[in-house]
């Protein structure tokens, strides 16, 4: 197992009454490009402003690069590049003169030279000295990208990096993230809720849902689990129902509306079930599957909803 | 890491076209008073001298730069906090609107060093602005008026003071005042802190001003108690300078009380923000 960079283990957070963060737990280690899932309001911008020390966890413990957060925030945070939700800039200066005050505090030394480079990197060479107030909503993207990268940190942390972006704008962040993990070697936490958009980049990730962490673990073996979730569609439910109890013990919930029947199985077992069916002349007119997790991510979502 | 955000507020201080509000509205008013004066002045002044024709006669240049200057610092110190606070009262508040406050917080800065580089930053404006009300008063007002002895009306009766005694009097009378500004720039730093929209500070500091300056002048025994630990009863400590003998005790004290408020203000400012969430 490789070098942890982030250890978070049982953050708790409040506000008044509010419980934003009851338990969230998870581990990123060097290299890893970590999706941070969860449903609006499940509690991932609070998590991730507790790791950058913008606001104060009620409980729990923050390890990054193996230091306490708490005691080591100097250290911490000149090692860390980060966006939380939108890239929010003095309007009324210019791109590169915010990168400079954002540079002079950055806690290490940016020379003007890389002020340059790293503009031209996120590609805004030749509106650098354009006030942030006349930017699109894909170029202050990039500049917040910017200041993330500037004093080249190990780790990086983007809110929802893709929120606004068109589609072109949304392709190119996903490229800059992979470029950044596999040509530099950075670590990356990237929060989001859409589960597609985890799946393409990240190789581990943690799901979050009101103030919880519910799984952590590498997104090929959580997304590719052979649990599935099918629903069959034909003209006797009940029947159907009644053969697969009969046969299959280990199917015992069913979910059954009209003609439609929905069950937890193993991948392989689909098409046996589809077999036996067809020998017990139950006429199947249809068979959606799903991944599990993706089906208890969409639930989830359906429920804030 | 103090001083390079001190050099950074200084730039977001200087990029914000509100920052000049201040110099202008000062330049104009001083720039309709001078006029005024020169127009008007010498009847404005007989009317003033008139009731003590009967028994003193007044000789030489009455209307100088010296009681110019005299009589804009008395009318523009109650103003001038609110220039001061329209600038200071935006620091913390203003970025916590735009946002910027979030990524400033997750920069290696304390948020000490942070909130005490606005301090600073204020402070350096306030002292400018200052600067600028001196030469517009004083500098300006001589080169069009000449100088000459000074006469100040106050409740002993009238004070002439020889002209070779007055600029040590405006030199320390602009350091009051500007200590004065300086509390002001404070309480609205603090108020900014505890604020994520940047009217509300500059509001609630014009209007403890106003409410502290009716309190001061209310003779009502009630007020007996409070009115001598009011920012804006020492705000007019700077005319104590221009009295014979000079009230040094009085100033001393009004002194300690603008250091206590400034010192106050910045304690409970940087106690707050500290222990303050980032939400915004």
């Amino acid at each position: 197992m490789s070098e942890v960079v982030v250890s978070v283990k049982n953050l708790k957070k409040s506000f008044k009454d509010f419980k934003a963060l009851k338990d969230v737990s998870f581990s990123v280690y060097k290299n890893d490009v970590f999706g941070f899932l969860g449903p609006n309001g499940a509690g991932k911008s609070t998590s991730l402003r507790c790791m950058l020390s913008l606001i104060d966890s009620d409980d729990g413990q923050i390890e990054i690069f193996g230091k306490s957060l708490r005691k080591n925030r100097f250290d911490v945070l000149s090692n860390i590049g980060s966006i939380i939700e939108k890239p929010d800039f003095y309007k009324y200066l210019s791109a590169f003169k915010n990168l400079e005050i954002m540079a002079r505090i950055s806690g290490r030394q940016v020379s003007k030279s890389e002020i340059e480079d790293i503009i031209h990197f996120v590609g805004l060479k030749g509106r650098e000295y354009s006030k942030f107030k006349t930017f699109s909503h894909g170029m202050k993207q990039r500049l917040g990208i910017a200041q993330a990268l500037m004093h080249n940190p190990d780790l990086i942390i983007l809110d929802e990096p893709t929120t606004g972006l068109d589609p072109q704008g949304i392709v190119d962040i996903r490229e800059l993230i992979l470029k950044l993990s596999k040509e530099q070697g950075k670590t990356v936490i990237l929060s989001s809720h859409q589960l597609s958009e985890i799946e393409m980049i990240a190789n581990r990730m943690v799901i979050i849902n009101r103030g919880k962490s519910i799984i952590e673990g590498d997104v090929s073996e959580l997304l590719n689990s052979s649990q599935m979730m099918v629903k069959f569609s034909c003209e006797e439910p009940e029947r159907f129902c009644d053969v697969i109890s009969n046969e299959f013990s280990n199917i015992s919930e069913f979910n059954v509306t009209d003609s439609e029947i929905e069950f937890e199985i193993n991948r392989e077992d689909i098409s046996e079930i589809n077999a036996f069916m067809v020998h017990q002349k139950i006429k199947i007119s249809g068979i959606e599957q799903k991944r599990k997790l993706e089906d208890y991510f969409i639930k989830m979502i359906q429920n804030e909803d | 890491m103090l001083l390079k955000n001190t050099y950074n507020e200084l730039i977001k201080i200087l990029a914000k076209p509100r920052s000049y509000i201040g110099f202008i509205a000062l330049t104009v008013l001083i720039g309709v008073i001078l006029l005024a004066m020169k127009a008007d002045g010498e009847s404005f002044i007989s009317f003033v001298t008139s009731s003590f024709e009967q028994t003193l006669s007044f000789n030489g240049l009455i209307l100088n730069g010296n009681l110019i200057a005299f009589i804009i610092l008395q009318m523009l110190i109650i103003h001038v906090p609110l220039l001061v606070a329209l600038v200071t009262g935006d620091l913390v508040s203003g970025e916590a609107a735009m946002g910027t406050l979030r990524m400033m917080g997750t920069k290696p800065i304390s948020r000490n060093s942070f909130l005490l580089s606005k301090f600073f930053a204020g402070a350096i404006y306030t002292f400018f602005l200052t600067v600028w009300l001196a030469f517009l008063s004083l500098i300006i007002g001589q080169y069009m008026f000449g100088t000459g002895d000074l006469i100040v009306l106050n409740s002993d009766g009238l004070v002439i003071i020889p002209e070779n005694d007055i600029m040590w009097r405006y030199g320390l009378a602009f350091c009051l005042a500007y200590l004065s500004l300086l509390s002001i720039a404070t309480m609205s730093i603090c108020f900014s802190v505890f604020s994520d929209n940047s009217i509300g500070p500059i509001v609630s500091t014009m209007a403890v001003i106003i409410l502290f300056t009716i309190i001061g002048s209310l003779d009502v025994p009630t007020f007996d108690h409070v009115q001598p630990f009011l920012i804006t009863t020492h705000m007019a400590s700077w005319r104590s300078l221009f009295e014979m003998p000079v009230p040094y005790d009085a100033i001393i004290y009004s002194i300690l009380i603008l250091v206590f408020h400034i010192v106050g203000f910045t304690a409970l400012a940087l106690w707050w923000f500290n222990k303050k969430d980032i939400n915004t």
